[in-house]
């Protein structure tokens, strides 16, 4: 039983982080259609700052809290500013080109980020620091389960709570999903789109960076290559529960998460990614639009 | 007369989720015919286009094609839209969707694609069979080209075309597969009177070389000065059917195209 | 006035990028000796480049504005490799030289060169296969490595247990990866075609890792060795001569492969694939069978991506699944990219540029994976026609005569 629910904890840790990286897919899909393959790296760029940021402050001698506080904030600028500059640079130019050019641009960037950080960092597998202190009050769980996954799903909580206040009240919120509905019309009663593309893309970044400070502590050690396949996951996460659908995303990374976790500790951890990939790929040729997502029609 | 008709339509429904946006519908056209069918915005005639030509596969109705001269009925339900093509359904589309980094010429080959056989192998041997085959294409995609007046237009990018000409090049694509019956979907739309007039010369010459055709179209004019027959829907339904002379005078014709400007 | 303020936003644009890449490029930490190295030098780097970049890339924009307004992007500009290949004289001498060189190479060079020329043929066919499906079809495969890995391992195992010869297994290899293609095909084909990328890079994963872990059948992570190199008649070739002779046998590969594409782009085929391109559904309302003719497509592609794999094992005498990634894929992809979609010349162009430049400029090729992300972007947003655009052929036609066809 023990097994069962250590199992199934690690499986929602796991569906929690893919849900912050698959939220980005999904709300940027939801907006411009397009599959930001660059968005993984966005991810391993926020564990990078954070393992940066927080070795640095670490050897300084400041006190845990703060290297957390700072490590966290720093991530999630950094995170975001490459969001936002990726979109100038390489998607809005081809905001009317045919709708592979922006991929093939998407998959050059992320290319090309993966080789900027092994070029400027290391290859090499490099030990993150631990932020996450042992809580004595879990002490006596903690062989089912960790402080890391209390914090990691509290937090993952937190912000999509934070985030469906952002969507639903804000006014910024109003413009995503009046421009997702339609891009023209919300021109046209004076939204300034660029603008909501580019807080997509900040948001989107920013949630990907914490989910790369939280997986990078709770699997304490990182590389320039860890984006590739935690974007791949979270897609796969994000098509799963419909991709666009916010709600999706999240339920699409809980299954995700809670199938891999029970595959790998019950059957074999050999195919634990064939297996990410596999689904994908079913999900795709049978039910392309998803657990949530709407069917489209393509208007003739 | 005795003969069947080339396009046979009965009870053709069609429902997207709730919404019923083709009503039990029933329509035929017959060998030589020019048919309009006319309706205020959104009564879902292209709709109907894209159930017959295979686009949507509709709720319910049957569609059958007879070829003239006795040949057998065919059933287009539930074909997909290249094999009603092969059958001899061909169409042009309301939004022109040519094939815009081909060559005019090119376009009006990729028709002749379902009356031809050349694969893979005949590709790369260039065989006597496929040489004869890919001039009988040049030949014919050319003939149809001078047919419609575009043939100096030959070797331009179909996207440099002006308008007029993109719409005469629709049809031309459609024409060179051959078709039983040539399905018009407003190929009217966004002409300036002078091109509408050619238009309608170039429509008259091909029903007069015995073509069937089947329109669409806004332009009332148009419409009264071309067809034999005219089928009138609103809201999915069919609400008149006869000749021009009638549907001018049907009172329920009038009526839904009350506030719009009959011209006629 | 403008230039102020356009030196103004040059600074502010390149501060921007010293702040972005700060932690990235200036920091560097040692978690292990607990050092932390601070290079501010990369952050003047990183703000004298991003300056300069900008205003090279202000000055292509405007040019590229300029030619907009001044041609009407009717008449393309034909570059000077267009001018060259139109002219017959032009273009046999061409051919002349090109073919002189590649007959002589091996004579002159050494044989680490020849190898390496080897290689970049090898990627021009590669290419060539992958342009049927992205460039002329207009099929995003992100996955055409693993057609490649098929074809590899094709031949690695049927040499391995059966012994089977380069000869034999050549056509099964590239028959076999055909087969995967159709397989892969038939579902996946009616995606939409960013779906139908994810899907092919998914399935390109899946075929690397099953290598990868079923160890029985492929050996897992330490791969096949010891693959017998491509023999004549039997003959068996020394090393140094067996470099030349693969040699030799890539270009006639390549001349195979181009002769083939070529018309497959001018036949009724060729045709359906760019219409299919263009517009799908006036495809299928021309009586084109949309899903055959994408899996004809599909098929070839992998086909020949399969003749490579055989190609490749036979060449390195060895074969494991880490030749197989997905960046492997994006090289082939980059090649088509930059070479120009559905343009044979491009691809052949692409492939020399891609793959012999970081062989040559030694300095450059640790960074040969960025350049060739970089290079997808700035095509995409530059140039999206690529190096050199294809030209669509034009058909003479006079009237009456029936040997018009030849051009």
């Amino acid at each position: 039983m023990d097994y069962f629910i250590e199992l199934l904890f690690s499986g929602l840790t796991r569906g929690s982080i893919y849900a912050l990286i698959a939220l980005g897919y999904t709300m940027v899909y939801g907006i411009i259609g397009l599959i930001n393959f660059a968005h993984g790296e966005i991810y391993m760029i926020g564990a990078f700052t954070a393992f940066i940021v927080a070795t640095v402050l670490s050897i300084y001698g400041f006190p845990l809290i703060a290297i957390v506080i700072i490590a966290g904030i720093a991530a999630v600028v950094w995170s975001s500013s490459y969001g936002y500059t990726i979109e100038k640079i390489a998607y809005k130019p081809l905001r009317h080109a045919p709708r592979l050019s922006p991929l093939i641009s998407a998959i050059g960037m992320s290319i090309f980020l993966q080789n900027y950080v092994l070029l400027a960092q290391t290859s090499d597998f490099l030990p993150f620091p631990r932020l996450i202190p042992d809580f004595p009050f879990m002490e006596p769980i903690a062989h089912i389960v960790g402080s890391t996954d209390l914090v990691i799903l509290v937090t993952t909580v937190i912000v999509m709570v934070a985030l469906t206040f952002i969507i639903k009240f804000t006014l910024i919120g109003k413009a995503m999903r009046a421009t997702s509905q339609d891009r023209t019309m919300a021109t046209l009663v004076g939204i300034n789109v660029n603008r909501v593309i580019s807080a997509t893309f900040i948001i989107g970044s920013g949630l990907a960076a914490i989910g790369g400070l939280l997986i990078a502590s709770h699997i304490g050690q990182i590389n320039f290559y860890i984006g590739f396949l935690a974007g791949i996951k979270a897609f796969t996460a994000a098509v799963l529960g419909g991709i666009g659908s916010i709600p999706g995303a999240v339920l699409g990374s809980l299954i995700l998460g809670l199938t891999e976790s029970f595959a790998t500790g019950y059957v074999s951890s050999d195919y634990e990614d064939v297996f990410a990939f596999s689904l994908l790929v079913l999900i795709l040729i049978f039910k392309p639009s998803g657990l949530l997502g709407k069917a489209t029609n393509q208007k003739v | 007369m005795t003969t069947q008709p080339i396009l046979d339509v009965s009870g053709l429904t069609m429902d997207f989720g709730g919404i019923r946006a083709l009503n039990t519908l029933d329509l035929d056209v017959n060998n030589g015919e020019i048919v309009a069918l006319i309706g205020p915005n959104g009564a879902g005639k292209t709709t109907f286009f894209n159930c017959i030509t295979g686009i949507y596969t509709p709720t319910a109705g049957d569609i059958w094609l007879t070829p003239p001269g006795g040949g057998k009925k065919i059933s287009l339900n539930g074909l997909k839209p290249n094999q009603v093509t092969e059958k001899g359904l061909a169409r042009t589309f309301q939004n022109i969707r040519l094939f815009s980094k081909m060559t005019v010429l090119e376009n009006v080959m990729i028709g002749r694609h379902c009356r031809t056989k050349a694969f893979i192998f005949g590709a790369i041997f260039r065989n006597k069979a496929t040489l004869q085959e890919e001039q009988g294409i040049l030949e014919t995609s050319y003939a149809i080209l001078e047919k419609v007046g575009l043939a100096n237009y030959a070797d331009e990018f179909a996207e440099n075309l002006p308008y007029g000409a993109q719409r005469r090049l629709e049809i031309a694509r459609a024409l060179a597969t051959e078709p039983l019956l040539l399905l018009l979907d407003e190929p009217a739309a966004g002409m300036n009177p002078q091109e509408t007039i050619g238009l309608e010369h170039l429509i008259k010459q091909i029903s007069r070389e015995g073509q069937a055709i089947l329109l669409i179209e806004h332009d009332m004019k148009l419409v009264m000065s071309l067809s034999d027959r005219i089928f009138v829907m609103d809201y999915g339904k069919k609400i008149a059917q006869g000749t021009p002379l009638e549907i001018r005078e049907n009172p329920a014709v009038i009526k839904a195209y009350l506030g719009e400007e009959v011209d006629a | 006035m403008g230039l102020l303020k356009e030196l103004k936003k040059g600074v502010l644009i390149s501060l921007w990028f010293v702040f972005l890449t700060f932690p990235v490029m200036v920091i560097k930490v040692d978690p292990i000796a607990r050092t932390v190295v601070w290079r501010w030098a990369n952050a003047l780097y990183m703000a004298v480049g991003t300056f300069f970049i900008y205003f090279l890339v202000q000055f292509f924009l405007r040019k590229k504005e300029n030619r907009k307004e001044t041609n009407d992007s009717k008449e393309q500009t034909l570059s000077f490799i267009h001018r060259i290949l139109q002219d017959r004289l032009q273009r046999n001498i061409l051919i002349g030289v090109v073919a002189v060189v590649a007959v002589f190479f091996p004579q002159f060079l050494s044989a680490y060169q020849t190898n390496v020329m080897t290689t970049a043929l090898m990627y021009v066919v590669l290419g060539l296969g992958l342009n049927i499906v992205v460039g002329l079809a207009g099929l995003l495969d992100l996955g055409f490595v693993a057609f490649y890995a098929v074809g590899a391992y094709t031949y690695a195992l049927l040499n391995l247990h059966f012994g089977l010869g380069f000869w034999a297994v050549l056509p099964i290899g590239g028959l076999i990866a055909a087969t995967f293609g159709i397989l892969l095909g038939f579902p996946v084909l009616r995606l939409r075609g960013d779906y139908l990328a994810i899907v092919t890079l998914g399935f390109g994963e899946i075929i690397r890792l099953i290598l990868e872990n079923w160890g029985q059948f492929s050996k897992g992570p330490s791969g096949i060795s010891n693959i017998s190199r491509p023999g004549f008649f039997g003959i068996e070739f020394s090393l140094q001569s067996s470099i030349i002779y693969t040699y030799y046998l890539m270009v006639l590969l390549v001349l195979v492969t181009i002769f083939v594409v070529n018309r497959l782009q001018d036949s009724r085929l060729g045709r359906a694939w760019i219409a299919l391109r263009e517009d799908e559904i006036a495809c299928q309302a021309m009586g084109i069978d949309k899903r055959k003719t994408k899996l004809v497509a599909f098929s070839l592609g992998a086909f020949w991506a399969g003749i490579m794999g055989v190609m490749f094992a036979a060449k390195t005498t060895f074969v494991n699944p880490a030749s197989f990634t997905f960046l492997e894929s994006a090289i082939i992809l980059s090649i088509v990219v930059l070479g120009g979609m559905g343009s044979i010349v491009g691809v052949l162009f692409g492939a020399l540029i891609l793959i012999l430049m970081p062989e040559y400029l030694r300095a450059l090729s640790q960074y040969r994976m960025l350049a060739f992300g970089a290079i997808l972007v700035c095509m995409m947003v530059f140039r999206p026609q690529g190096l050199i655009s294809n030209i669509r052929r034009t058909y003479t036609f006079k009237k009456k005569t029936t040997s018009s066809l030849c051009r």
